[in-house]
């Protein structure tokens, strides 16, 4: 039972992967791609985090689990607002 | 001879090419670099998939130690060519 | 079963090794490549991991991807966008077309001829038994070595030796960076975002890389990764405008740097001053003595692999805020027009991260 809901965990984390994959090819400009980056993947590694805990054996791989994604969260949104700042700054320069 | 080892064994026989190719013939020197640091993981490709022991099996350390240490010297050498690179790029007589 | 399973999942894994590596080595743009690096490195940890060897992959996220493509950033960012001017070739263009050909196709059929040796080499050793002498020699001795993850006891104790070289060859890179000139230019603060992810990422990165070092007996981890981690921290730090890296200056630094292999040589010699073959440790002080020597290289390869990010030899901060040298310092060849000076010409911006040295390692 564990098994299976961690499996569709796992898979639906993937499919907002694919999303953002996706998102990065066909979208037409720079910050519409962040977009689709930094809140899909987040999202997808969320769900992916989520059905990897419910396999971990004990509470520490639990934990060490959560405290890669709220880092991986925390540095994609500020590399995120970086990278638009610097091509905002760049348009009203030109 | 596991289907693992060799898999990864020819990948890494393959990016030593590549790698070596772009080496010699590239004109950027930014991507010889990058062309050492590629080859260098194919070495370490062939190490690993030759210490690989299957699924049950404990890994050799040996080959894995060896690679940890292969790792940090190609990134020092990338450092230090990096500079000379830098070096020489600000050499007036260099275009 | 779930073999099948396993070997899509390698197929998969070796064609987009192989497929980044095509892609990082032929393309044109400098920038391209660099990035395209970064995520070879990163598929390559997964790699490791697959092939069960995760110091290695901790190893090869933290150095080859994260510190290497950092490194290669830098290196790239003093370049003009465009590096390609006229020839459009990726392959050097003289004036004679036939030498060029004839060079170009020797070039490939050598690279052709080293791949076909080399898996004829591998399948030829891969198909006789496996020797599992060394292996079983590890197994054997790993009760007594003072560790009981078998990789940082090959590394620090039973390939002492090769360990103690490989922190040379940091030393001697790092003299070698400083001796060719300053260190390349800061950068300005980037803004609130970055500076409150630094102000909490470099303690959490250094905590880690204190975990990564004391787990590193048991469990894969070690020196090395933690020491990459705190360089990471190092390269954070110098991103949000900290000139100094939170390193300590001048005296203290040469110590730190030397301290690798001046910790190996200290325990190694007064080994030999007792009795003791070079580098033996009795297995009563085993454990402790791989500590000490962790914690010694740990620190010497964060500040290595730190002011190999900066570039050249540090400048005293005795500076003014832009970063810039006084002409008396340069080296009078590095044109200050190669070096534009980062991030937005808003610099009212200067957060409150202050440029005091409290975020010194320990």
């Amino acid at each position: 039972m564990i098994d299976v809901i961690s499996s569709l965990l796992i898979v639906s984390g993937l499919g907002f992967y694919l999303a953002g994959s996706v998102g990065l090819l066909r979208l037409p400009d720079l910050y519409s791609r962040l977009h689709a980056l930094t809140k899909a993947d987040n999202l997808g590694l969320g769900l992916l985090t989520a059905g990897l805990i419910l396999q971990a054996q004990d509470l520490f791989i639990a934990i060490k689990l959560t405290l890669i994604w709220l880092a991986v969260l925390a540095a994609s949104a500020a590399s995120a607002h970086l990278i638009a700042q610097h091509a905002r700054r760049r348009e009203t320069r030109t | 001879m596991m289907t693992a080892q060799w898999l990864y064994g020819i990948t890494g026989c393959l990016i030593v090419a590549l790698g070596l190719r772009t080496a010699l013939l590239h004109t950027l020197l930014l991507q010889r670099v990058i062309g050492i640091n590629i080859m260098g993981a194919g070495v370490f490709l062939v190490l690993i998939a030759v210490a690989y022991r299957g699924p049950g099996e404990a890994p050799d350390p040996v080959p894995q130690a060896l690679v940890l240490t292969g790792i940090v010297v190609a990134v020092s050498a990338t450092a230090l060519a990096l500079a000379l690179a830098r070096r020489l790029a600000a050499e007036p007589d260099n275009g | 079963m779930n073999t099948t399973a396993v070997l899509v999942f390698d197929i998969l894994l070796v064609l987009s090794l192989l497929s980044l590596a095509v892609a990082t080595l032929a393309t044109r743009d400098a920038h391209r490549s660099v990035i395209l690096f970064m995520a070879f490195g990163l598929v390559l940890a997964l790699a490791w991991g697959r092939l069960m060897a995760p110091d290695v992959a901790l190893a090869e996220a933290a150095i080859g991807a994260g510190l290497s493509g950092a490194l290669l950033l830098a290196a790239v960012r003093e370049q003009p966008r465009q590096t390609l001017t006229a020839d459009t070739n990726a392959v050097h263009s003289g004036n004679d077309a036939g030498l060029k050909v004839i060079l170009q196709s020797v070039a490939t059929l050598l690279c052709v001829g080293l791949a076909a040796t080399l898996s004829w080499a591998l399948a030829h050793a891969l198909q006789s038994a496996p020797s599992n002498a060394l292996a079983q020699a590890v197994q054997e001795n790993l009760a007594t070595s003072g560790v009981s993850n078998p990789v940082t006891a090959v590394l620090l104790n039973f390939r002492a030796y090769d360990t103690l070289l490989e922190l040379a060859v940091l030393l001697t890179a790092i003299l070698g960076i400083f001796a060719l000139g300053p260190a390349r230019p800061g950068y300005r603060s980037a803004g609130p975002v970055f500076d409150s992810l630094a102000h909490w990422l470099v303690p959490v990165l250094i905590l880690t890389a204190g975990y990564l070092l004391w787990v590193g007996a048991q469990a894969p981890g070690g020196a090395f990764q933690a020491g990459a981690i705190l360089a990471a921290a190092g390269v954070v730090l110098q991103l949000s405008g900290q000139r100094t890296l939170g390193l300590p200056q001048e005296r203290t630094l040469h110590i730190v740097i030397a301290a690798g292999v001046g910790m190996f040589l200290l325990v190694g010699l007064s080994l030999l001053f007792l009795g003791r073959p070079f580098l033996g440790y009795p297995p009563a002080w085993a454990s402790a003595l791989i500590l000490l020597i962790e914690t010694a290289a740990m620190l010497a390869i964060a500040a290595t692999l730190a002011l190999a990010f900066l570039g050249g030899r540090p400048q005293s901060p005795r500076l003014n805020a832009t970063g810039e040298k006084p002409a008396a310092l340069s080296t009078g060849t590095l044109r200050a027009a190669m070096h534009p000076v980062r991030s937005g010409t808003d610099a009212d911006t200067n957060s409150g991260y202050r440029n005091s040295s409290n975020e010194q390692k320990q």
